[in-house]
């Protein structure tokens, strides 16, 4: 965990790969940290494998945009891992303009004996050489690179929000506040429209994308989020630009809860798919839904993430928390779903048992190996001892970020420029 | 920001106060909105949209999605203060009125206008940004010129497979691209809402309903929109 106050370490992405080994983050600065988790050792069964930083590398830098002369933030947005396919790790890792494919591969071996060569790499004189040898390769320590194997420029006018690998291992999609591009992997230089909601006039705009993801098993499958709260879901198949979805989800507003705020908080943050591929959650600024993709006209269930904030809106709409974009995360078993809320509390819910914890993620709350404490928030009335009042919390400790584990049920959640990874106590 | 434990201070601006009526107001368990949504947004509320509306426009580069969410409320405010705009326009402008008050003297038309002027200017910005730098050195420094060579790029970077994907053809790929922006007179007073482009006859109409300091602020705006993201001159 980083103990700094530097902008720059602000975690802005969270992703575990595919089989949980590795687990990479992205922040305000460019950077990309791996953590690697350790492989259990026979002599301690009972101590889960701990993650440690594996590799480290400045991803983007910050770009000057001469024409209208402002500076692309290197902020990174979003890490996607692909599935492994041979020794070494491949990710794409995206700032607002720019996608890029990264390979991080392990090196502990290295050549010595080169007859042209000496030891440090300068040319002999080959008069000087006698004999022939051949090199061969020693072992070295242990030594990852990560190298930039493409780069997906130019493609966006507006901010990239998201990015989602294809099931089909060969493309991918990223996704801006109005259009989304299919790439493949191999060809940097174009990119397929596939979604374009720009209104021929600017004065009509009304609604942005807010964020996009791959069926995870139907390659020719899509769905996006928009800021007016709904889902729309695209078939490849049906034609080359999917401006017509195939499935639009929309929850019709309640009219009781109406108020000059509805549409803001309505606007989708993030939009998962469940691992199974039958159900997609998204969330919004109050709540996280679970829809069925058989059922367009509402979710089939709802779960209050801070429902206590309702009455604050208009102070969240001043200070503009009210537009901060939380993530949501599905378990490996798509049993349990779990997002952010404010003063470090994370909120997970337990669809079949219907029961919901709130926990915290601070330092003062957990030492290594402690257990975590539920925390609630109390909403009038008496304040009980261990309850922390609505206006007690702290709006800029927001945890907008947090990964779960393909399988196992461990937790990697990022609290502004730290990050704490959560196990399942050990018997 | 709200931070742990603090109340806001009463030296913010006055505006926090009058909010915190507005948050009792808009509160769901106040019995005035409990069974109905409140008719009426207050002024204060309508003035911290255009105060957000305006700052996101100051951006060099603006958020579109806070943009478009802060627009669609403010449109949702104004639609629920209409009666108070149906009122004859203030004849002289008040020396010490709020910018709120001159905003809904005007007309809904003219507000509208300026907002969605706001949001065009923002998409020529925004359309201008594809071109790689090599292209946007060619030819002349006219700004028509300018205006092509992004088209250029974006139709070299897309491919050719692009082509097939556009109904309209050629058309389309230069949608992105509108001169208008620096066709634009912004001094002209006459045009509907300020509205960029050769279109001013339209707008004489409206004009008259339109007080001169409602003018200077809305110019004002775009003003400061525009000086902020005036593209570099001649020789880059």
């Amino acid at each position: 965990m980083q103990n700094s106050n530097n902008t720059a370490d602000i975690i802005s992405t969270v992703e575990f790969n595919h089989t949980g080994e590795l687990l990479a983050t992205g922040d305000k600065g460019g950077r990309v940290v791996i953590f690697q988790r350790e492989q259990e050792s026979k002599n301690q069964i009972h101590r889960r494998g701990e993650y440690n930083v594996y590799s480290t590398f400045q991803s983007h830098e910050p770009e000057f945009d001469y024409l209208k002369s402002l500076e692309i933030e290197e902020k990174i947005n979003k890490i996607r891992w692909l599935p492994q396919q041979n020794a070494a790790y491949f990710l794409l890792s995206t700032n607002d303009k720019t996608v890029k494919l990264w390979k991080v591969s392990e090196r502990d071996k290295r050549p010595e004996g080169y007859n042209l060569k000496d030891e440090e790499g300068r040319l002999r004189d080959p008069a000087t050489i006698t004999t022939l040898r051949v090199p061969v390769l020693r072992p070295m320590d242990l030594m990852v690179e990560a190298t930039p194997r493409r780069v997906f420029a130019n493609a966006h006018t507006y901010h990239i929000n998201s990015i989602s690998v294809n099931s089909d291992y060969e493309t991918y999609m990223s996704a801006d506040d109005l259009r989304i591009n299919l790439w493949n992997f191999e060809i940097t230089n174009q990119s397929f429209n596939i979604v374009d909601i720009k209104p021929a006039n600017m004065e009509e705009l009304t609604e942005v994308i807010t964020a996009a993801e791959f069926h995870p098993h139907h390659c020719n499958t899509f769905v996006y989020s928009s800021s007016k709260g709904t889902i729309r879901l695209c078939d490849m198949r049906a034609s080359a630009l999917c401006d017509r979805h195939t499935k639009f989800f929309e929850e019709p507003e309640d009219p009781s809860n109406r108020s000059f705020f509805s549409e803001i908080i309505s606007s989708i943050s993030d939009v998962k798919f469940s691992h199974s591929g039958r159900y997609i959650m998204t969330r919004d600024y109050l709540t996280v839904k679970v829809w069925d993709l058989n059922m367009e006209n509402r979710p089939i269930e709802t779960y209050q993430v801070h429902d206590y904030l309702r009455s604050k809106l208009c102070s969240l709409y001043e200070n503009d928390c009210i537009f901060d974009k939380f993530e949501c995360v599905w378990n490996g078993s798509d049993s349990v779903i779990m997002t952010g809320s404010y003063n470090n509390f994370f909120r997970m819910f337990d669809r079949n048992t219907k029961r919901d914890v709130t926990l915290e993620a601070s330092r003062e709350n957990s030492k290594p190996r402690a257990i975590l404490k539920p925390r609630k928030v109390c909403v009038g009335g008496k304040r009980r001892k261990d309850e922390i009042s609505v206006d007690s919390l702290d709006f800029s400790k927001k945890i907008l970020h947090t990964a779960w584990h393909p399988s196992e049920n461990i937790i990697a959640v990022a609290a502004t420029n730290n990050l704490y990874i959560f196990q399942d106590k050990v018997n | 920001m709200l931070s742990k434990g603090l109340k806001r201070k009463r030296e913010e601006e006055e505006e926090k106060e009058s909010l915190a009526v507005d948050a009792l107001w808009l509160d769901p368990g106040h019995a005035a909105v409990a069974q109905a949504p409140p008719a009426v947004a207050s002024s204060s509320l309508f003035d911290l949209s255009v105060l957000k509306l305006h700052h996101s426009l100051q951006q060099s580069e603006p958020d579109l999605r806070h943009l478009v969410l802060v627009v669609n409320t403010l449109r949702r405010i104004q639609a629920s203060m209409a009666p108070a705009a149906a009122l004859p326009p203030v004849p002289s402008p008040p020396v010490e009125s709020s910018m709120a008050d001159n905003l809904l003297a005007s007309s809904d038309a003219a507000l509208s206008a300026s907002m969605a002027s706001l949001l065009e200017d923002l998409s020529h910005i925004e359309g201008l940004s594809q071109a790689p730098q090599p292209l946007a050195d060619e030819g002349p420094p006219g700004r028509s010129i300018g205006g092509a060579a992004p088209s250029l790029g974006a139709l070299d970077l897309l491919g050719p497979a692009t082509g097939c994907l556009l109904d309209d053809g050629l058309e389309g790929l230069f949608e992105d691209i509108d001169t208008s922006m620096y066709d634009n007179e912004l001094w002209a007073p006459a045009s509907e809402g300020l509205k960029p482009g050769p279109e001013d006859g339209p707008g004489k109409e409206e004009a008259p309903e339109l007080d001169e300091a409602e003018l200077d602020y809305l110019m004002d705006v775009l003003v400061g929109t525009q000086a902020l993201e005036r593209p570099p001159g001649p020789g880059r």
